[in-house]
């Protein structure tokens, strides 16, 4: 009986509380605005370019793209990037070729072309902004040999 | 009818038939030149649907649709040549294109991606031929201050005018995708180093 009313009058008094807990730590990204209102426009952020590329954070970090990348496409059927970072291209455009590990298939085997699996150059290797993280991190690399 | 007599029915009839052929000439070139501009804008080259669903949703994503400077380049800017002669050449080429609207060999897009390849070549070839004409309308060697590129870009280009070469030797696919196996198939036509 006891038990029945504290847990009852412990159900009330949640109830009782959850809108307010709900009001105040629930809110969208957007902020608390009205649906019709415009959201704070954030100054766009230019694609930063390096001379001689980014420096790497960790051994296998995939490169950075030092340029901008607006005018390159990738399709099943297109590739731009190709177009200067290719086995064919790279020497005569002077742009870093695309590396060994990205003409083996996932058996280990040789190919002649690019694996399809490494085709989406920019699902590792993105461009950069001077943006500061959101976020703070203590990460370091391990020194560089 | 005795020959004096003919020519003096030819001496009645001379100046009204000049002026009236000169009236007719002005109505026919008049005519035919407006016809010749109709047909030379965007809005005419996508009242095609070919060209309305493949390349014109291409185009628009490119800088030559909008940039930061605000000058748009539209089809017949680099796909029609401006000299009178050359405008007229491409004009009667073009009614082969008009033989493939009726027949039908590009009116989806899959067939124009099976075509894509030999679309692309026919206007590489074309641009090879007559040197980038369509291009330097606007991007002129003469006009190109090298010190204001990109250094890697800078160089190229100085390389391209030392060696001759001709924009869409390299600037391929910038504004309309490029076909699946493009650069093998341009290098053997010789049109990509």
């Amino acid at each position: 009986m006891k038990n029945t009313i504290f847990t009852t009058t412990a159900t009330v008094f949640m109830l009782l509380l959850l809108p307010g807990t709900l009001a105040a730590g629930v809110e969208s990204l957007r902020g608390p605005l009205p649906l019709d209102a415009p959201a704070k426009i954030f100054p766009a952020k230019k694609q930063q370019k390096a001379e001689g590329g980014f420096e790497r954070g960790w051994k296998q970090q995939p490169p950075q793209i030092p340029h901008e990348i607006d005018k390159d496409r990738i399709s099943l059927r297109e590739n731009t990037c190709l177009k200067c970072h290719s086995k064919e291209n790279h020497e005569k455009e002077k742009a870093p070729e695309v590396g060994e590990s990205h003409y083996v298939d996932r058996t280990g085997k040789k190919l002649t072309k690019i694996s399809q699996r490494r085709w989406f150059c920019n699902q590792c290797h993105v461009p950069q902004v001077d943006a500061q993280p959101l976020v703070g991190t203590t990460f370091e690399p391990l020194p560089q040999k | 009818m005795t020959s004096l007599q003919m020519e003096k029915m030819a001496g009645i009839a001379r100046l009204p038939l000049l002026i009236a052929g000169i009236v007719v000439g002005i109505l026919l070139w008049g005519s035919f030149n407006w016809a010749l501009e109709m047909t030379n804008t965007e809005k005419f080259c996508i009242s095609c649907h070919e060209m309305e669903e493949n390349v014109y949703q291409e185009y628009q994503e490119t800088g030559h649709f909008s940039n930061r400077t605000g000058v748009r380049a539209t089809c017949p800017d680099c796909h029609v040549p401006r000299e009178w002669i050359h405008k007229v050449v491409r004009k009667i080429r073009a009614t082969n294109e008009l033989y493939h609207k009726l027949v039908g060999t590009i009116d989806t897009p899959e067939k124009f991606e099976a075509n894509r390849l030999e679309l692309a070549m026919h206007v590489w070839k074309t641009m090879k031929e007559t040197d980038s004409r369509e291009c330097r309308n606007c991007h002129d060697f003469d006009s190109m201050d090298l010190e204001k590129q990109e250094p890697r870009a800078a160089d190229r280009h100085e390389e391209a005018m030392d060696e001759g070469k001709t924009c869409i030797d390299c600037h391929k696919g910038i504004t309309h995708h490029l076909p699946e196996g493009w650069e093998e198939a341009a290098r053997a036509a010789g049109l990509q180093d």
